[in-house]
């Protein structure tokens, strides 16, 4: 920032900041922050405020450095992105009225280009921060969901379950054929079971994936069974033509097992003492 | 009358198409038999456009007429439309490697079924539930 831009700033900075500190309350109350204590939001606001006013004297770098540590802060309590920037766009308004309240510096190009450009640059450095946080918990998420998405579990020696919940996509159906597959090898199953309480709609394609994954386990040498298939998912199943009938299929998890068990010559049987 | 229109360019807003099919149902009275019913089919319509045409729009509405009340479901693409329509209406006819089970489900799964197809210029199908 220019020199002569930067001693006008410094020596308003108190009118500035307090001028801000009022009019942002308004930001406040449009965003919905009302929940925040008081003594945790004027403290971050004139931390906020400190901040910006620094980066006049110190240069941008270190208030770069100073504003990732903040951004981080804010990110972590959930401030919305938005209140930042319209927090800022106040900034410039009010940094601009105070500078322009002097007559010599009444539509000063160079004062408002200054000012425009410090702004922007604190902007970018925010929204970069906060896209950068997405970005790394859409990640984050996207990972635990394709963990818990097609588990297999062995329930008993030769017989494992995997249940489904929630919508079935063309990455989701990889997955389940995969960890089919992988899961019989590995558990030696002879028996595994696919639960179908959860999806919410099996459409002509989840049907399409689930023939072919337990044809899938036929060829490594296991038997698939069908179970939890709700009754209106009966009716619609019927109704798209999709025939089941050479393909086991048990109401509830419950019957399944029952018919897993004696597949496996298993049988449960009460202690009595 | 309200509509509540979908645009569909990714598996997500299939899921999103449905959820307002059957909020909709819902809102009408349907059973669960039936909202699942309506919900596979916009299942199916929404992934056809998201296959076949890429992009398109999905858009559900209430409909009153005479005495009965029902779901209308409108699909609706410029992608590249369909040559023998009747081929398409048979079981198990598909370019895809699916079931081919998709569009004479919808038919059986709805009430009324109507589709207008020119080839290069895309498709257009109506479907609609009667609550009785
Ligand atoms: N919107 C569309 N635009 C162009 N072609 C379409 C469209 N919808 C369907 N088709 C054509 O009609 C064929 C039959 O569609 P249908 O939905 O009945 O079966 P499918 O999509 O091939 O398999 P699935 O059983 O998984 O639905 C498709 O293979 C495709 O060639
Ligand atoms: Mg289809």
């Amino acid at each position: 920032m220019k020199p002569s831009v930067a001693k006008l700033i410094e020596t308003k900075r108190e009118i500035i900041s307090e001028d801000w500190l009022k009019k942002v309350e308004e930001v406040r109350r449009e965003h919905h922050l009302e929940n925040i204590s008081d003594h945790v939001y004027t403290n971050t606001n004139k931390e906020f405020v400190e901040i910006i006013l620094n980066a006049v004297g110190q240069g941008q770098e270190s208030c770069d450095e100073q504003l990732s540590g903040f951004t981080e802060r804010l990110i972590q309590l959930g401030w919305p992105l938005s209140y930042l920037t319209r927090g800022l766009q106040t900034f410039r308004k009010v940094i601009l009225d105070t500078l322009f309240e002097d007559q010599e510096g009444k539509g000063d190009f160079e004062i408002y280009y200054e000012v425009e450009s410090w702004v922007d640059e604190i902007v970018n450095t925010l929204v970069n921060e906060y896209s950068g946080s997405w970005e790394n918990t859409v990640f984050l998420q996207k990972m635990a969901l394709k963990e818990l998405s097609a588990p297999l579990i062995p329930v008993f020696e030769h017989i494992s379950v995997m249940p489904l919940i929630g919508t079935i996509d063309t990455e989701r159906a990889k997955l389940i054929m995969e960890n089919l597959l992988n899961g019989v090898i590995e558990h030696r199953s002879q028996v595994v079971l696919i639960d179908i309480t959860g999806v919410p709609v099996v459409d002509t394609m989840v049907a399409n994936h689930i023939i072919q994954a337990s044809e899938a386990v036929r060829l490594v040498g296991a038997d698939c069974i069908l179970v939890g298939i709700r009754p209106e998912i009966a009716q619609t199943i019927v109704n798209l033509g999709i025939d089941l009938s050479k393909f086991p299929t048990k109401s509830t998890l419950k019957k399944g097992i029952a018919s897993a068990l004696e597949m496996t010559q298993k049988k449960i049987v009460k202690i009595e003492n | 009358m309200s509509q509540t229109c979908v645009e569909v360019r990714s598996e997500w807003s299939i899921v999103a198409a449905r959820q307002a099919g059957r909020t909709i149902a819902k809102e009408v009275g349907f059973g669960s038999v039936d909202q699942a019913r309506i919900t596979t089919a916009i299942s199916e319509l929404a992934r056809n456009i998201y296959l076949y045409a890429k992009v398109g729009e999905i858009c559900i509405e209430k409909v009153v007429e005479a005495n009965k009340v029902g779901v209308k479901v409108s699909a609706s693409d410029n992608g590249p439309g369909i040559k023998d329509l009747r081929r398409v209406m048979e079981d198990g006819y598909t370019t895809s490697g699916g079931l081919g089970a998709g569009l004479p489900g919808v038919k059986r799964l709805m009430d009324e079924f109507l589709i207008d197809s020119k080839e290069g210029e895309g498709t257009k199908i109506h479907a609609v539930k009667w609550l009785r």
